[in-house]
Formats: structure tokens, C-alpha cells, sequence
């Protein structure tokens, strides 16, 4: 039965990095910018789905850090570096919150 | 021309450590393996992007800030998992049931 | 050139120099914007950088730390390999647990670095510490034994040795 699972969700995760969902438009970057889009479905999934409240913190907090590996790429492709500034501030700010929101998950307040 | 080959080398082994990490938080059972999968992997990862970034580019504004974007998650990724885990045991989440032995609970207990 | 001073103006070279690498420099207004920025960073938060006085031993200390580096990124891609090998089978290995561990270090920054390398290697993630009684709780996603001090010898100890010649 598991096994079963396993291979299904296999193909459907095969059929999504084989097809062209998103953009494409011949260059092997945009490929690749698929590919990190894809993981951050399976990261919103965690979000809604998420049977505790530390489960969204923990995805919330890994989507900043896959954010900023997609602004270099998205930089790459269209040669333009103001796209690392909003990386940065993104990963700064998504660290400084998750912090909070560890510190509220604890029983605490923020003056503490 | 070689640089540019190196570069996609490690974008593309980033690229792949990240689908791990995020395959990881959707498949694992509690809180905490998540984190482990999650925060090991995607930083890695997202790493190896921005030392691709970095190798394709060279030493300009865009390289240097690509470097500071490694610093930078090095730095934050595990003190924000850190915050996030011992926010979740304090605050009464539970491990999963293939949990075998739990030393903090013990000791917390005895000080009590 | 009192301590607090001499971190004062370390900060503001290094945050110059990295201005300087940030903007492609085109005219002399960047340059003038970048030494505010840097006055004002070592103004506000100059003096938390350097906080002792010694400094003997510092080339030693210097080829340790560069050697510790290496041993760190050896370690992160043996966790990376392992977390994958988990995630990618398909009955999910796991025998997760929580277990404790000594350290002998006692500096905050060496503390700081030793539980940021404990939770980027394999298999184990920091959950807390105990300062006073210098104990460290670990998360273990393939738990081998419950004893302390053979837990003491296999997790940390591979950084211990290193890190104290770093440090202290």
C-alpha cells in the first residue's frame, strides 16, 4: 500500500518537471525557475495543510529561504542585480519573523 | 566559457538538494524531522545557487552580493530552526509515536 | 585607543569596503553616501564586535578556524546525502528521538558556533541548552544509543577539539 503511494506520487511529480506548466520558452533557466516554482506549491501545501501551527512557521520560514535562490536565477536570466536587494531584505525579514513568531508560539509577548 | 559550465554545475546540484528538502516537509510525520529535512537541505541548496550565481558572474556587484546572500542564510537558518523547535516542545507539541526515547521531557519534569 | 574605539573603527572599515563591493562605484556621490552609511553603522552598533583583549596566537588560531571550515562543509554534504537517502526511500528510515549531550566549551561564541555546526550535520538538530550545567539537547532522526557520554564522544566531538583551539 505504501509503496503503492509512493509510486503515484512519483509519476505525478515526473509528469509536472516533464511538462511545461508554467513559462517556457526554450531556454534551460526558465526550465529551472519551473522547477523552484514547483517546490513552492509543495511548501504552500504545508502552509494550508498543516496539522499544528509550528508546521506553517517552519514552511513559511524554508519559503524565504527558496525565495532568494529564485531572485538570483530571475537575475541571471534577465542580467539585472536589483533582484539579489529584494532577495536580501526578503531573507532578513522572513528570519526576524519567524523569530517572532516562535517567541508568540512560546507563550511569550514580544516586550519580554 | 569553462566558468560558465562550472556555475551550472552547482546551480543545477542546488536546485536538486532544494526539491529534497521540500519533498522532505511534505513526507515526514512531526515537527521536528521536518525542520531537520527542511532546514539542512533547502540551505544547501539555495547555497549552491547563489555559488553558481557567483561563479557565472564574477567579481562584480552582483557576484558580491550573491556571496553575502551565503553569509547571510548561514547565519540565520539555523538560529531561526533552533527558535522554532524549542518554541514547539515548550509549547506542548507532540513527537511522533515512532519516538523512542525523550531526554529534554524527563529532565524538564524533574525540575518541575 | 581604548577597546571600545578600536571595534568602533574595525566596523567602519568593514562596512565601507562592503559598500564598496555592493555598488559599482560610477561617482563620488556613492562614495560620499557610503561613508554616512558606515559612520552611522559604527555609531549605533560599532562596539559589540571586539569585546576581549587578547590576541596571541592569532596566525594559529587563523589556520585552525580555516581548517575547521573545510571539516564543516565535508560534514553538511555527508548530512545532505543522508537526508536525502530518508526522504527519497520509500518505507522512511526514521527512529527519531531526543538525547543529551555534554560540552566542555564556555564562551558564548564558541557555544554559538558549535550548536549552529551540531544542527547543519547529519541527522541532528539543536533544541536547547542549559548554560549553568553546559548540557545540550539534541534532536536525533536515527537515534544509536541513549547513553550520555558515548553521545558526548560521537556528536560533538568532532567539532569540540577544533573549536577550543579556535577559541580559547
Amino acid at each position: 500500500m505504501r509503496l503503492l503511494r509512493w509510486f503515484i506520487g512519483l509519476l505525478i511529480i515526473a509528469a509536472f518537471l516533464y511538462g511545461d506548466f508554467f513559462i517556457y520558452q526554450g531556454i534551460i533557466l526558465y526550465k529551472l525557475i519551473n522547477v523552484i516554482l514547483f517546490c513552492a506549491f509543495f511548501i504552500l501545501y504545508r502552509v494550508l495543510r498543516g496539522p499544528t501551527a509550528a508546521d506553517r512557521i517552519v514552511a513559511l520560514d524554508i519559503l524565504g529561504i527558496l525565495i532568494i535562490g529564485m531572485l538570483a536565477l530571475l537575475g541571471l536570466v534577465y542580467d539585472q542585480s536589483f533582484f539579489m536587494d529584494i532577495g536580501l531584505i526578503w531573507v532578513l525579514l522572513s528570519f526576524i519573523a519567524s523569530l517572532a513568531f516562535a517567541k508568540i508560539l512560546e507563550g511569550r509577548y514580544l516586550d519580554d | 566559457m569553462i566558468r560558465e559550465h562550472i556555475g551550472m554545475v552547482f546551480i543545477l546540484l542546488g536546485i536538486m538538494f532544494d526539491f529534497f528538502g521540500v519533498l522532505g516537509l511534505v513526507r515526514l510525520p512531526d515537527v521536528y524531522n521536518r525542520l531537520q529535512a527542511a532546514t539542512k537541505c533547502v540551505t544547501f541548496g539555495s547555497a549552491g545557487i547563489l555559488l553558481g550565481v557567483f561563479i557565472k558572474q564574477g567579481f562584480n556587484n552582483f557576484g558580491f552580493k550573491a556571496l553575502l546572500g551565503i553569509a547571510f542564510i548561514f547565519l540565520t537558518s539555523p538560529v531561526a530552526a533552533h527558535a522554532i523547535a524549542r518554541a514547539a516542545h515548550r509549547s506542548g507539541i507532540p513527537l511522533t509515536k515512532e519516538t523512542i526515547v525523550d531526554q529534554y521531557q524527563e529532565d524538564n519534569e524533574l525540575k518541575d | 585607543m581604548t577597546l571600545q574605539n578600536r571595534s568602533r573603527l574595525f566596523v567602519f572599515i568593514f562596512s565601507f569596503l562592503v559598500w564598496l563591493a555592493l555598488t559599482s562605484i560610477r561617482d563620488l556621490e556613492e562614495v560620499v553616501a557610503g561613508l554616512l552609511v558606515a559612520a552611522l553603522v559604527s555609531a549605533i552598533a560599532g562596539k559589540f564586535l571586539i569585546t576581549s583583549e587578547k590576541s596571541e596566537h592569532i596566525i594559529k588560531r587563523i589556520f585552525s578556524a580555516i581548517k575547521y571550515l573545510f571539516k564543516f562543509l565535508w560534514e553538511m554534504v555527508k548530512a545532505n546525502l543522508h537526508v536525502a537517502y530518508i526522504v527519497i526511500n520509500p518505507y522512511l528510515p526514521i527512529n527519531p528521538g531526543i538525547v543529551k549531550i555534554k560540552t566542555k566549551l564556555t564562551k558564548d561564541s564558541a557555544l554559538t558556533v558549535l550548536t549552529n555546526s551540531i544542527t547543519l550535520t547529519p541527522g541532528t538538530l539543536t533544541v536547547d541548552i542549559n548554560p549553568e550545567k553546559k548540557e545540550i539537547y539534541i534532536h536525533w532522526i536515527d537515534v544509536l544509543s541513549k547513553d550520555v557520554e558515548k553521545n558526548t564522544k560521537s556528536i560533538g566531538g568532532k567539532f569540540e577539539k577544533l573549536l577550543t583551539e579556535v577559541f580559547e
